[in-house]
């Protein structure tokens, strides 16, 4: 299925109105046909498709103005046969609408592939559903929006803590060399390719979840699913409350150049409310990072389905042990809570373990 | 005390007969057989051919003859030997004792009970063994009951009888020997005829049953628990009026439902059932509403035949994994 | 056919016939008032046969039952109920015997013991057979007019109810008006044997005939049948031999039979041959036959303004009556 938008027709371009479709459902149309004429305000402008298809549905009826990319109208790609109405159930359709979540993003597990009620809340609590609140919630309705996704956390986490048997470790990580090594990497390189401190444990986390699969993934219909990657969910703080934890992607696989990348453009993308929705519901693992806003250590609350959550704390200067010297290191307060349905604190340990021996060695991240 | 739904029918009707000189019981071979049944064994004994009376074979006329005794002052209770057989007198039931208290403006009223065995699952083929509950539960003017436990075998006579319109009593044939254990006190068995009962609690799936119907459904919903799956258990008891609230409460609850009924599919109480949730609950329906019905053929002879025709637990365990997407 | 004298004295013979004038009278208002719109649904006239009503009604006690047909004004309207009430529920109004709900072919009236007004052929049968069998049972003396055309002989709720009255013994005289015509089908096109006596001696049930075109006919072996069965007799059965001069309904074209044979029963007609009779007695002048007359048309025409009158029961009102109010 094809969404034909409205095309922004020049920079200062908001919104257009629809003079004349030049097409009909069941029409063929080519890249390049004109498909339908619209009135910028400057001008009437004739509006190009830029791909082959078949018009299934006209959603813009002419006179209507809309704003730039909405879409206008919904094309068969070649070779796409019609779909019926995707399946929804009505109770999960109403709490879908309840919660703000948009339907399209849900995997159904009831009849017939159909979202149930029970799909809508699973997902609602994965995402936490921050990101599809306040993508769905219209622009003029803060308090509302706010609300809702604090509603959306709290019946998130709420089932985390009902449901999910959370166990909880921690682990001290010196720092001294990835502290070392970042500042020899950053040094001499153009502030845009500069790493952040936070990439690393990052990335120290994937790799070390390779070890320990039984971390990496969800816990669904009272039965462990490995993760089919690595994809790491970072809690990013919106500024008007509340968070939402992207994913990044097969973090595990990517260099800590692409990663700090990703970073970024996940953080302003989330703080602006535009993230896709295989970001909100694909991350296998959380880590929340309160470094930054100085607490030691943080034990997190498990996103379900998720199985695992990775605390980092503040890097702070301790007096350490080293080779029999107590010196004064930088020590990271890394954190685990997992779910004991699918690991125990034996396996816990390890990673973190694990976890603390990468950041031993920074140049192999 | 170790009671049998017949024993338990037939205490009933014995209360009735001992308690109030305006109550008789009438129908074919009540009196010196028995009953077919054998509900009504030892009652002539007890209370005499006037009030224990055996009828010739004319369902018409003596079911008629019951509307009359009724508007006439007495309290008959009507035997019809299968609800098959009833349908010579359905004139009398629905074009007279539904129709005659609105008819009149509301100056007659036919407090009458008819008990009628119904079902199948005794191999007696296409005559004997259909369930036509939902014709009667169609009908304005009638309240019809479907006692499915000893309890209720046991206690409500005494509702329908006090009851100032007519009552149609279906007693399902499978559940006669059935046997139960029921205190000796009234309290065990004194009931409503009015509200439907949860006879199992469960938030997967409601399964709705009456009649023959309800064990069969508690016997699936015993299987679905071993599958991790808790159904809630609603016996209709009362066909006519349904008790729409209780199934809509607990739709409301398990989001999903199955409807158990011995009728066939096509115009029957479930497609009633199903359109109430629909009406009332389609905003909490997690999944379609699933039904198992009769297979739509007359009901057959031959006991493999006559099994596949009927609803079964494993019919009704199918339907509820469906509704769960475990298929 | 000779009609002998009158046994009755002036005042009883007077009556019989200002019966007969009101439910002729009723009947051809229901008529016009049914052309004029105001009574809709099947409307079934009874003139013509206003000698077994008129005859045999008052011969039942005020405690006994009476269950009718749909022709049934004239039953109705001997039993007693109000003309008012009677016009008022075929104008479907509040007022009406049945608050409306029934129209012409169901009028009740439960104090009256009137258990109507029946539009099932046949199906009054069984209700008579079971509150015969409640009033035997309550060892009470009440009998039960149980009043049928002769359509109905070719039910079986005719022949179970006949078999069962005569088996238990139950106290229903089975009133059969025999018309000659079940709608449109001649007696001698729905039945083998045409003699309905016959049918009624098979099961052991004592029959008599009277001629329904003659009230005194009527009212004697109506009586006799009776007093037979207020001895304790059991039922019994008689045959009213009478004719409709209207169709059967308004909707009624008269395609089966003949003009000539209904004037020659209009011939016969019971009013004025009766009227005829009493002035030949001297039990009656024109004067005071066009007295009766005018009575019997005052009635009607109050009825009829009463039923005019009277308001239609509120639509929100529709859903009472269907069962009792208070739940069991």
């Amino acid at each position: 299925m094809i969404d034909f938008t409205l095309p922004a027709l020049g920079a200062d371009m908001t919104e257009g109105k629809l003079l004349e479709w030049k097409v009909k459902p069941g029409d063929a149309v080519r890249r390049g046909q004109v498909v339908a004429v619209v009135d910028t305000s400057k001008a009437a402008v004739d509006v190009e498709i830029w791909q082959d298809g078949t018009v299934a549905q006209l959603l813009v009826r002419p006179g209507e103005t809309v704003p730039v990319g909405t879409p206008m109208a919904r094309l068969l790609a070649p070779g796409e046969l019609p779909v019926a109405r995707s399946r929804v159930s009505p109770a999960a359709r109403q709490r879908a609408a309840t919660l703000g979540i948009a339907l399209e993003s849900i995997a159904g597990s009831g009849p017939e592939g159909a979202v149930t009620l029970e799909d809508v809340e699973r997902t609602a609590a994965a995402a936490a559903t921050p990101a599809a609140a306040v993508a769905s919630v219209p622009a003029g309705t803060g308090v509302g929006k706010v609300a809702d996704m604090r509603a959306a956390i709290g019946a998130a986490m709420s089932r985390s803590k009902r449901e999910i048997p959370h166990y909880y470790l921690a682990e001290s990580v010196p720092m001294r060399r990835a502290q070392e090594w970042l500042e020899t990497f950053n040094a001499g390189r153009p502030l845009p390719e500069r790493l952040l401190m936070a990439v690393l444990p990052i990335k120290a986390v994937a790799l070390a979840l390779r070890k320990f699969p039984e971390l990496n993934g969800f816990y669904r219909n009272g039965a462990f699913e490995a993760g089919k990657g690595i994809h790491v969910g970072v809690a990013i703080a919106l500024r008007q409350g509340g968070l939402v934890a992207p994913a990044l992607h097969d973090a595990a696989d990517k260099p800590l150049a692409v990663i700090m990348q990703e970073l970024s453009d996940l953080v302003q993308r989330a703080r602006s409310a535009s993230l896709r929705s295989s970001e909100l519901a694909d991350a296998t693992v959380t880590v929340t990072n309160l470094g930054d806003q100085g607490v030691e250590s943080v034990f997190g609350v498990i996103y379900p389905p998720q199985v695992a959550l990775v605390g980092l704390g503040r890097v702070s200067l301790r007096p350490w042990a080293e080779e029999g010297v107590v010196r004064a290191v930088p020590v990271m307060q890394a954190t685990l809570s997992a779910d004991h349905r699918v690991s125990d604190g034996h396996r816990g340990a390890l990673f973190l373990n694990e976890v603390r021996e990468r950041l031993q060695h920074p140049e192999t991240l | 005390m170790k009671i049998s739904y017949r024993e338990a029918l037939r205490e009933a009707l014995r209360d009735a007969l001992a308690s109030d000189p305006r109550v008789f019981l009438m129908g074919e071979d009540v009196g010196r057989y028995g009953g077919s049944y054998a509900v009504s064994k030892g009652l002539l004994e007890a209370f005499g051919p006037e009030r224990v009376r055996d009828t010739p074979l004319s369902e018409l006329g003596f079911v008629g003859a019951g509307v009359g005794a009724a508007l006439g002052g007495m309290r008959p209770i009507v035997e019809v030997m299968t609800v098959n057989f009833s349908l010579l007198a359905m004139d009398q039931i629905v074009n007279g004792a539904a129709a005659l208290r609105h008819m009149s403006g509301g100056q007659l009223h036919v407090p009458l009970v008819i008990r009628m065995a119904t079902g199948a699952g005794r191999q007696l083929a296409a005559q004997h063994s259909h369930s036509f509950e939902g014709w009667y539960a169609h009908v304005p003017g009638l309240r019809v009951l479907a006692p499915a436990t000893i309890a209720d075998a046991r206690g409500m006579l005494e509702p329908a009888l006090a009851c100032p319109d007519p009552v149609i009593l279906f007693e399902h044939v499978r559940l006669y020997n059935l046997e139960g254990e029921l205190g000796d006190d009234p309290s065990a068995w004194r009931c409503d005829i009015r509200s439907a009962a949860m006879r199992r609690a469960g938030d997967a799936v409601t399964i709705i049953a009456y009649g023959g119907g309800l064990l069969r459904a508690l016997e699936a919903a015993d299987q679905l628990a071993g599958e991790g799956i808790e159904a809630e258990v609603i016996d209709l008891r009362v066909l006519r009026p349904l008790d729409t609230p209780t199934l809509l409460g607990s739709v409301r609850k398990t989001h999903r439902a199955v409807v158990v009924d011995e009728g066939w599919k096509s115009g029957s109480l479930s497609a009633e059932i199903v359109a109430r949730l629909m009406e009332g609950a389609f905003y909490d329906l997690d999944a379609p509403v699933g039904r198992v019905c009769s297979e739509e053929v007359p009901m057959p002879y031959a006991l493999p035949l006559e099994e596949a025709a009927l609803p079964q637990p494993g019919k009704i365990v199918a339907a509820v994994r469906t509704l769960l997407g475990k298929t | 056919m000779s009609l002998g004298p009158v046994p009755y004295d002036k005042t009883s013979s007077q009556a019989l016939l200002a019966d007969m004038l009101r439910i002729r009278r009723l009947e051809e208002a229901a008529a016009e008032w049914y052309g004029a719109g105001k009574i809709r649904g099947y409307l079934h006239l009874y003139i013509g046969e206003e000698a077994v009503a008129a005859g045999a009604m008052p011969c039942f006690h005020e405690g006994d039952d009476v269950v009718a047909t749909y022709r049934e004004h004239g039953h109705a309207l001997m039993r007693g109920v109000p003309m008012n009430a009677i016009m008022a529920e075929m104008f479907g109004k509040a007022l009406g015997c049945s608050r409306g709900r029934g129209g012409s072919m169901h009028l009740f009236d439960a104090g009256r013991r009137f258990f109507g007004g029946n539009a099932i052929v046949g199906g009054g049968l069984p209700l008579a057979v079971g509150l015969a069998l409640a009033a035997q049972l309550q060892h009470e003396a009440r009998v039960v007019a149980c009043f049928f055309g002769e359509g109905a002989v070719a039910e079986g709720a005719f022949h179970e109810s006949m078999n069962l009255a005569a088996l238990w013994k139950l106290p229903v005289l089975f009133c059969c008006e025999n018309n000659l015509y079940a709608m449109g089908t001649a007696l001698a096109r729905s039945e083998s044997q045409t003699d309905l006596c016959v049918k009624a001696e098979s099961y052991q049930v004592p029959a008599l005939r009277a001629d329904g075109m003659d009230v005194v006919s009527v009212r004697e072996t109506t009586q006799q049948a009776l007093a037979r069965m207020r001895a304790g007799g059991g039922p019994a059965f008689v045959e009213y031999r009478t004719y409709r001069f209207r169709a059967h309904s308004m909707f009624d074209p008269e395609l089966y039979r003949d003009r000539k044979e209904v004037e020659a029963w209009k011939e016969r007609g019971p009013i004025h041959t009766f009227s005829a009779r009493l002035k030949a007695e001297g039990k009656l002048t024109e004067e005071e036959f066009l007295a009766l007359d005018a009575r019997a048309m005052a009635e009607v025409a109050a009825a009829v303004a009463f039923a005019d009158a009277a308001p239609f029961e509120p639509v929100s009102e529709l859903g009472r009556d269907v069962v009792a109010q208070e739940e069991p």
